[in-house]
């Protein structure tokens, strides 16, 4: 590990990323050993096989869901694509639980960040819409054969039926906002992180 | 008639506990306690179940499955010795199972009656055993320490030492299985145990008396140590000289060579298991562990010899977690923790005594002796030196998760 020198975090860098994502210098370098030791080739990115390679993440239904949420942002020049630490700290930060001195507007913001992150979970195509075909995509990875087709569709009907507001067959980032306005989306969207 | 109101739990707390947790007997109370325990809690966790699995499917659903593939991303495998393990049942502690006492009124109503059991019973209880224990250690090895050294001091020392601990040990209601006792570390030998938490070294010094090693720290704890030193001789360092390994390694080969002490317990100062094993068979490992206290130490491998005994301590979790996350929780925060648990269960395991062939680097003698306590313990063998080995995961066990989803949904 860190046989490579361009591997090292250097202090500017741990600066920029804290400023960006809030982590704290201990926990951007606890990540950073993480993400080296994901990182087989020693290349300073990680592909979406090496993500892959994390058995609790490929086991999970929604694995590749997961995964490609890494690589929304990172453009796609031919070779495979990767993404770098930076992009990588950026998408955990969604992940990140509030502190609890969080000014409320700060919590309605990170509230708003994650519900999008959400969103996008489901709308495979970006055109800011979840359609019956993208909800059902995703119930089917979360069930697999367990339930039947119909029992699925019916399912994905009646989600569309309560959240779909001006009736237009899709759920809209507002309509998905306000079908989520009594979850508590800041706390299941936080995960651990070691000081 | 305040002395006399006083008296009666004093003396009640005496005969019941402390007298008989001096002689090490044991009424089968603890077994029978925790066994009730057991029930009530399975029992609540029908509770929650039925209060719980009624749902139909939310587009948040999603979200639970996104959490755990990110926790995935980011627990490495020492995250995940550092973290409390969560529960299949609920125990009705607050700490574990996060907002668990919400779920039903029931619920809800149990876990305040337990909280008024914790807290206005067994809290002020454990607090007068517990400064028993305390008082004895300190009377007992001050005034040990001041008779002149020969081998009635060292025994006296060993039962007032171990009197001390088990009735410490009965102040967190410590339910203790040990095992194999036959390979109990003796004079000139080496005890090394996992180490999840800091009343490792109390669980283990209710069945033998050790020399511990460690660092010399302020407050409360300094105490307990210098009160512990005047009858007994323990090595302590001192932050500075922890840096340097040539004395470390004199003080403790010193300590080693002389068959007549306890053995030592190796009680590493931090949370990563085994660290101080790796420092003391092999430096050159070391610094590969992520972890500042290590870090300082320069490659290079040496031994301190004597024989090792192993030694693994795996705590049931479902009374209490004996699990120390020290930056959330102070040393008092965790103290009152594990003083209003329902009790701490753990088994110990002595394997036999280890010696170091010919043939063997202190690198792998420290991977043999590692491997041999995770797997006594059932715990997980951390392989350190960053090549993780990785089975390519089940898709058996992703249908699994799946199966487990589809069912949720099909209760509706």
């Amino acid at each position: 590990m860190g046989s490579n020198s361009s591997l090292i975090l250097r202090p500017e860098e741990i600066a920029a990323i804290q400023k960006e994502t809030h982590f704290s210098p201990s926990q951007i370098q606890r990540l950073h050993s993480r993400f080296s030791t994901l990182d087989k080739r020693n290349t300073g990115s990680l592909t979406r096989e090496e993500f892959m390679r994390i058995p609790e993440l490929a086991i999970n239904p929604l694995g590749d869901r997961i995964i490609e949420s890494f690589f929304w942002d990172s453009t796609n020049n031919g070779a495979e694509p990767s993404i770098n630490f930076r992009q990588f700290m950026r998408t955990l930060a969604l992940f990140r639980p509030c502190k609890p001195n969080e000014k409320p507007q700060a919590i309605e913001e990170i509230r708003e960040q994650k519900l999008k992150y959400a969103f996008k979970m489901y709308d495979l195509d970006h055109d800011g819409k979840i359609s019956r075909h993208e909800l059902l995509d995703i119930l089917h990875m979360m069930v697999g054969t367990n339930i039947s087709d119909e029992q699925l569709g019916c399912i994905a009907d009646r989600a569309i039926v309560e959240a779909d507001t001006d009736e237009d067959g899709c759920i809209s980032f507002d309509e998905f906002k306000k079908a989520l306005e009594k979850v508590d989306v800041e706390q299941k969207m936080s995960i651990r992180f070691l000081h | 008639m305040l002395l006399f109101l006083l008296g009666i739990p004093l003396i009640l707390i005496l005969t019941i506990v402390v007298i008989p947790a001096s002689l090490n007997i044991s009424f089968g109370v603890r077994d029978c306690y925790v066994n009730t325990l057991r029930k009530i809690f399975e029992c609540s966790r029908m509770l929650s179940e039925n209060d719980t699995n009624k749902k139909k499917f939310s587009l948040d659903d999603m979200l639970s499955f996104a959490a755990c593939g990110m926790q995935a991303i980011v627990d490495d495998e020492i995250t995940k010795c550092f973290s409390a393990e969560e529960l299949p049942s609920w125990n009705l502690l607050t700490r574990t199972n996060k907002n668990y006492e919400y779920i039903s009124l029931r619920l809800t109503i149990l876990w305040i009656i337990g909280w008024c059991i914790r807290y206005l019973i067994f809290l002020p209880v454990r607090i007068t055993i517990l400064s028993l224990g305390l008082l004895w250690l300190c009377l007992a090895t001050t005034l040990i320490g001041f008779l002149p050294k020969s081998s009635l001091q060292t025994k006296l020392n060993h039962y007032a030492y171990l009197i001390a601990f088990r009735v410490l040990a009965r102040a967190i209601s410590a339910s203790i299985r040990v095992h194999n006792r036959e390979n109990r570390a003796k004079g000139g030998g080496i005890c090394v145990a996992n180490h999840t938490s800091p009343i490792d070294v109390l669980i283990l010094s209710t069945d033998n008396c050790y020399a511990m090693v460690g660092q010399i720290h302020g407050g409360f704890l300094g105490t307990v140590q210098r009160i512990l030193s005047s009858s007994q001789s323990h090595v302590w360092f001192e932050r500075s000289e922890m840096r340097d390994r040539m004395t470390v390694t004199n003080r403790l080969k010193e300590h080693v060579e002389d068959h007549s002490l306890d053995p030592m317990l190796i009680f590493p100062e931090g949370k990563l298991l085994f660290i101080l094993l790796y420092f003391i068979l092999n430096l050159s490992c070391c610094t590969c562990i992520n972890n500042t206290s290590v870090f300082m130490f320069k490659k290079g491998s040496f031994e301190i010899g004597g024989t090792i005994h192993p030694a693994a301590i795996k705590y049931d979790p479902t009374f209490g977690d004996a699990f120390w996350n020290s930056s959330r929780e102070s040393w008092v925060q965790y103290l009152v923790m594990m003083l209003t648990s329902w009790a701490i269960v753990c088994d110990v395991w002595y394997l036999p005594p280890r010696k170091m062939e010919e043939n063997e680097t202190a690198t792998e003698f420290a991977n043999r002796v590692k491997a041999e306590i995770a797997e006594k313990g059932g715990l997980v063998d951390l392989v350190w030196d960053g090549q993780l080995k990785r089975v390519a995961a089940k898709a058996s066990l992703k249908y699994a998760e799946q199966e487990k989803y589809s069912e949720i949904l099909l209760k509706d």
